[in-house]
Parts: C-alpha cells; sequence; structure tokens
C-alpha cells in the first residue's frame, strides 16, 4: 500500500522543513504544494526532500489540496493523508488516522481536535471552531465533531469521487459536503493539535468564517 | 435646470467615448448603434421629463423618474449576479491553469 502524504504550503518557510524532516522517518512520499510562497518554503521543501509542486500563484488552500491529491492519484497512490505545513499536527499520529482505511470498511477518517481530551485549545479558537462545526452538521446533516482541520485521510477511491471546488477555506466543508453525497464511509480519530504562536498566528480568524460562509453560498450559485 | 444641463452634458461626453471606441474598433457598428439610442433616449427623458410619465402611468408606476429608479436597480441587481457568476468561472479558470502548469512542470522534472 502506498501512503503519499499532501501538505498545501503558503508562506510556511518557518515551520515546512521541521514538519518534513518529522515526517521522513516515515515510509510515506511526501507532496509538498507551494501556493504560491514569497518566502523559501518552495526552496526548504525541495532541500528536505519533498516532492514539490508549484502553484506559481497564490490560489487558496482547497486549491492546492486538490493539485496535491491528483498528482497522488497519478503516481498511483492507495492512501492519501493531508497535512498542516504549520506543524500543528503530529507525525506520529498518521499511522492512527490511516489504521482505519487498512482495515476496511471505511472510505474517509477525519482528525478531531474534540474526540478525547487530550488537547488545550485556546478559548476563541475553541469557540469558533465549535460554531463552525455546528455550520457544518446542519449545512451538510452530517456529524461531524470538528469540521475544519487539516489531518485528513482518504482512500485512493474516497480521493478520486471528492472534487474541491472551493479553492479558500471553504474547502473543509465541501469535503464533508462530498462524503455526503457520494454515501462515503468516514470514521472520526482523535488528534493531538500543537498550539504554537506561530500556528496560531497562522490559523483561522473570527472574520473568515464570514468568508466561508458567502464562499460555500457563492459556490451554490453557480457550481 | 442645472441636472438637465449637465445630464446633457454627460450624454455627450459618452457619446463623443462611444464614437471613439468604435473608430478604434472595440465595439462593433451595432453595439455603438444600441448605445447611441440607448443616451439619445436618455437626453430625452432628460430634457422632457413629464413624456416619461406618460410610459410609467401605462405601467401602473405614477412618475417616470420613479420607474427610472425601479428599471435600474433591477437591471443592476442583474449584472451584479452575473458578475458574481463570471467571476467565479473565472476564478475557478485560473486556478485549473496553474494546477496544470504545476504539475506539468513536474512531469518534465522527472
Amino acid at each position: 500500500m502506498k501512503t503519499v502524504v499532501v501538505i498545501p504550503a503558503y508562506n510556511e518557510g518557518q515551520s515546512i522543513g521541521k514538519v518534513i524532516s518529522e515526517l521522513k522517518n516515515l515510509s510515506l512520499d511526501i507532496v509538498v504544494v507551494n501556493d504560491g510562497s514569497s518566502d523559501q518554503t518552495k526552496e526548504i521543501a525541495s532541500s528536505s526532500g519533498a516532492i514539490v509542486l508549484n502553484h506559481f500563484i497564490n490560489r487558496g488552500q482547497g486549491a492546492a489540496l486538490q493539485t496535491g491529491i491528483n498528482f497522488a492519484l497519478n503516481i498511483g497512490a492507495d492512501i492519501i493523508v493531508t497535512f498542516d505545513a504549520d506543524g500543528q499536527h503530529l507525525a506520529s499520529e498518521i499511522e492512527y488516522i490511516t489504521k482505519p482505511l487498512f482495515l476496511g470498511g471505511v472510505d474517509v477518517v477525519l482528525g478531531s481536535r474534540f474526540l478525547g481530551s487530550k488537547n488545550k485549545i485556546p478559548w476563541l479558537r475553541k469557540k469558533i471552531l465549535k460554531l463552525a462545526t455546528i455550520f457544518t452538521r446542519i449545512y451538510t446533516g452530517l456529524k461531524v465533531t470538528d469540521a475544519h482541520n487539516g489531518f485528513r485521510a482518504f482512500s485512493r477511491q474516497a480521493a478520486n469521487l471528492i472534487k474541491i471546488k472551493q479553492d479558500g477555506m471553504a474547502h473543509a466543508s465541501e469535503i464533508i459536503e462530498q462524503i455526503k453525497k457520494h454515501k462515503l464511509k468516514f470514521k472520526e480519530v482523535p488528534v493531538t493539535i500543537r498550539y504554537t504562536d506561530y500556528s496560531l498566528k497562522k490559523g483561522q480568524k473570527l472574520t473568515n468564517s464570514f468568508r466561508i460562509i458567502w464562499d460555500l453560498i457563492i459556490g451554490r450559485i453557480s457550481r | 435646470m442645472i441636472i438637465q444641463f449637465l445630464i446633457i452634458l454627460f450624454i455627450l461626453f459618452v457619446l463623443w467615448r462611444t464614437l471613439l471606441r468604435f473608430r478604434k474598433q472595440d465595439i462593433t457598428f451595432r453595439e455603438f448603434i444600441i448605445w447611441a439610442i440607448f443616451w439619445l433616449l436618455v437626453g430625452v427623458a432628460a430634457l422632457a421629463p413629464k413624456k416619461t410619465d406618460i410610459i410609467a402611468q401605462w405601467l401602473g408606476v405614477e412618475r417616470g423618474v420613479d420607474l427610472l429608479v425601479y428599471i435600474s436597480i433591477i437591471v443592476l441587481f442583474f449584472i451584479v449576479f452575473k458578475i458574481i457568476v463570471k467571476l467565479e468561472k473565472i476564478d475557478k479558470d485560473i486556478t485549473q491553469i496553474v494546477r496544470n502548469t504545476a504539475l506539468r512542470k513536474n512531469d518534465q522534472d522527472e
């Protein structure tokens, strides 16, 4: 079974090297999609030994993910893991997130920071994420506990079916919407989130949530 | 009235610009005629606003200027809707170009 990790990265020069070096101990293919960064993300990712795909202008995380997934499918991935570039996920937990796929009966595995109780989530962030989760539940009708977590694993079949059209952050809701649409079986797995000053600074702001809702509405109109 | 003078001045300006555009072949002859007729009608409405009341009352609106405002809002909403949809499509096309370039570049490198 070939596992490919897809890491969308936009101006993550500070963290991308460390993220890749942690992943290198595992037997995986590492694909970084440099999403038009203006810093050294591309060079650092290359020299750290990842395969680097280059968006020549910034198109958003959703767009970068889809590019990475297309590439992973092209090189014959059986399992595709999506992983954040800011260092908030643990490489060691890839084992847990892919395990349900190896066992079978599941098409998609979603990481959740709210399952289990090992995460200390900053207060405001927790409220925003809870609201986003409630919104996603209403919007998609699927009972997920953490809608905007970048740590996921897809079977090849699921990755073929899911088409991310939302270029921006709304892709997180869109993925869940498509899991429902294609009647894919999913499972949530508790994951650890390392909150650092860096990852908090790069993370989602409250104002972005309005943007996400707007994108989803527009996406509905023009599809 | 000053407003009539200003509107006529503006219409003359727009007609002049339209003519220039047509001369540069930015727009076709048909487009030029359509725009010219449109702006001439606006000119008529500006010079004799009471005349527009006849059309308005026929449609069930009291004053011609009110009718003009209603139509403008409807047309503007429609245009905004069209632009949003178009923009979304252009956005998707750009992403597709960027994606294809990223994937093709990688093919060449190997």
